[in-house]
């Protein structure tokens, strides 16, 4: 089988991106090219967030805001200055920038403190049925801690979210949780519509980033979002980081999350004041290495420029589209919005009755990585009836000849499965 | 993997044997693959400690679904407590080789729950004993 049916001329600047992933370089165990069509889950790194963490351990390791040494001073630089890139990657002030290990984590950052301060019964909290489970479960959570009641903005059967009765869904409301971009379906929420009637109802209104911030631009003081969640891994940047962003306003009046060394003020032995946010968040010795590697994502992201990289996500879903409307006729059924204009690089799809795991492994033969399941957002797929669905997921990186080689696979998948 | 999905597979996947329900089971037990939600509930008619008869009904994927049904028609006849001793190899030999480690899971689950049932409270994953 040939990985590709055909191979248009890369684009000079997509070939420079591409040598920049050392992973894109390296065959699968099968000798097959590695076709990464998974980064709704991870994305893959660029050599220089790779030699970011390197160069951080072989060169200053040292602990932050301590040491007077040489290293230690460095150290603080470097991790402080990524703090900035971060800001001025979503246009924040640096001091609305706290450390987390990932969106999942700074949702529930948002839920234990603002959450548990502010919310009484009978308060109700807004979410979407698009949620992943990590914009879901820590709400629910909250919801039982405080006795609040949870409210769903309902989406249509691709996957729209309907604002019909969002002034309804907002009385009462004291807090609105929502996606920027689904990850199961790509479906870019409406913040713009959102977040003002939202605001108009008294509510502070928490985004979901983990999927909107790799691949959209980002202007938090545009959007007026009260906090914006998102982890590192997903746009180039190493596992075990990530931020949340909060109004300065809003993180003065709460209180800590976890408490400990580093975020203190002044401590006697029964008593202590905390520091400044976003030092009052980040208890204990940070996570270094790979807060100053996000930055150096960050700076891979703009050089290639977030607005470069929206529009060569939106012509490869074009693309895909069009070779996956090839398979219809055998059974091929593609949920989701099919405008490659509403949706954020991500195709969820069946084939026939093979099973998206089936279909996953026959594809991994090929050197094509897809997401087979209910990419953990399983309320959504019992309201839309699927049981499981297979997911492509597209990034800067990735080219047609990836689409090619995933429509490849599903000529495949139709030979053995004879569909 | 380029191998595993044979015809008898793919056969047990779109025309499962004993799928369904039995009108009264003796013993019964279900549960689900974690990883990909998988769903597999196994039923038996038991008399004097032998396997009369069993019906499976489930969702999923078809390596899960095909060990399932395959598992069926192995177990007719048995004695329960040789259901219950049953090991990995009992599926594998009747999928054939080259289940990757992650799929593994699927290939399993027919069999604990059919161990469950056997021995009246959740058997351990097949693969892991």
């Amino acid at each position: 089988m040939t990985q590709t049916l055909r191979t248009p001329a890369l684009d000079p600047k997509l070939a420079r991106i591409i040598a920049d992933f050392p992973i894109l370089a390296r065959p699968t165990s099968r000798g097959k090219r590695l076709v990464y069509l998974d980064s709704a889950a991870t994305s893959q790194k660029p050599r220089a967030v790779i030699q970011a963490l390197v160069d951080y351990y072989e060169q200053y390791n040292a602990n932050i805001h301590r040491g007077v040494y040489e290293i230690a001073e460095r150290a603080t630089a470097e991790f402080e200055a990524a703090r900035g890139k971060l800001a001025r990657f979503i246009n924040a002030d640096m001091h609305e920038i706290i450390w987390v290990r990932n969106a999942t984590e700074a949702i529930n950052l948002v839920a234990y403190t603002w959450g548990s301060t502010n919310l009484r019964a009978g308060d109700a909290i807004l979410l979407t049925e698009l949620e992943h489970h990590s914009d879901l479960v820590p709400w629910q959570a909250l919801a039982q801690r405080t006795g609040a009641q949870l409210r769903f903005i309902p989406a249509d059967e691709r996957g729209v979210l309907v604002l019909d009765d969002l002034d309804a869904l907002l009385d009462g409301c004291k807090l609105v949780a929502i996606g920027h971009v689904s990850n199961t379906l790509g479906t870019i929420a409406p913040l713009d519509a959102v977040i003002p009637r939202a605001h108009a109802a008294g509510a502070v209104v928490v985004v979901d980033g983990a999927q909107g911030a790799p691949h959209l631009r980002v202007d938090v003081k545009a959007l007026d979002a009260d906090f914006y969640a998102f982890s590192g891994h997903k746009m180039l940047g190493p596992t075990g980081i990530g931020v949340l962003y909060g109004k300065r306003a809003l993180l003065q009046a709460m209180p800590p999350f976890d408490y400990g060394g580093d975020m203190i003020h002044r401590v006697e032995y029964r008593d202590a004041t905390f520091a400044e946010p976003p030092w009052k968040f980040e208890a204990g010795t940070s996570n270094i290495a790979d807060a100053i590697a996000f930055g150096v994502a960050t700076d891979y992201l703009e050089n290639v420029g977030m607005d470069w990289i929206r529009e060569h996500e939106r012509a490869l879903t074009a693309y895909a589209f069009e070779r996956l409307s090839e398979f219809e006729p055998r059974g091929l059924a593609i949920y989701g919005p099919r405008d490659p204009a509403a949706t954020s690089g991500v195709i969820s799809f069946n084939f026939a009755d093979v099973h998206p795991h089936d279909l996953a492994s026959i594809l991994d033969t090929e050197g094509v990585c897809i997401r087979a399941g209910h990419h953990c957002t399983m309320p959504l797929m019992n309201k839309m009836g699927w049981s499981a669905t297979a997911r492509a997921s597209f990034y800067l990186y990735n080219s047609e000849a990836d689409v090619d080689a995933l429509a490849a696979g599903l000529e495949k998948a139709s030979k053995v499965f004879k569909v | 993997m380029d191998d595993f999905y044979r015809d008898y597979i793919l056969d047990h996947y779109r025309n499962p044997r004993n799928f369904g329900h039995l009108e009264k089971p003796d013993v019964e037990a279900e549960d689900l693959n974690p990883l990909c939600g998988d769903t597999i509930r196994m039923e038996l008619n038991v008399e004097g400690g032998v396997v009369r008869d069993v019906k499976f009904f489930g969702k999923g994927c078809a390596i899960s679904q095909a060990s399932a049904s395959m598992l069926t028609e192995t177990i007719k006849g048995m004695k329960l407590e040789d259901v219950a001793k049953l090991s990995k190899d009992a599926v594998l030999e009747n999928v054939g080789i080259g289940i990757s480690p992650t799929r593994m899971k699927c290939a399993m689950l027919g069999l604990r729950v059919l161990k469950s049932a056997a021995i009246g409270r959740l058997a351990s994953w097949p693969d892991e004993e």
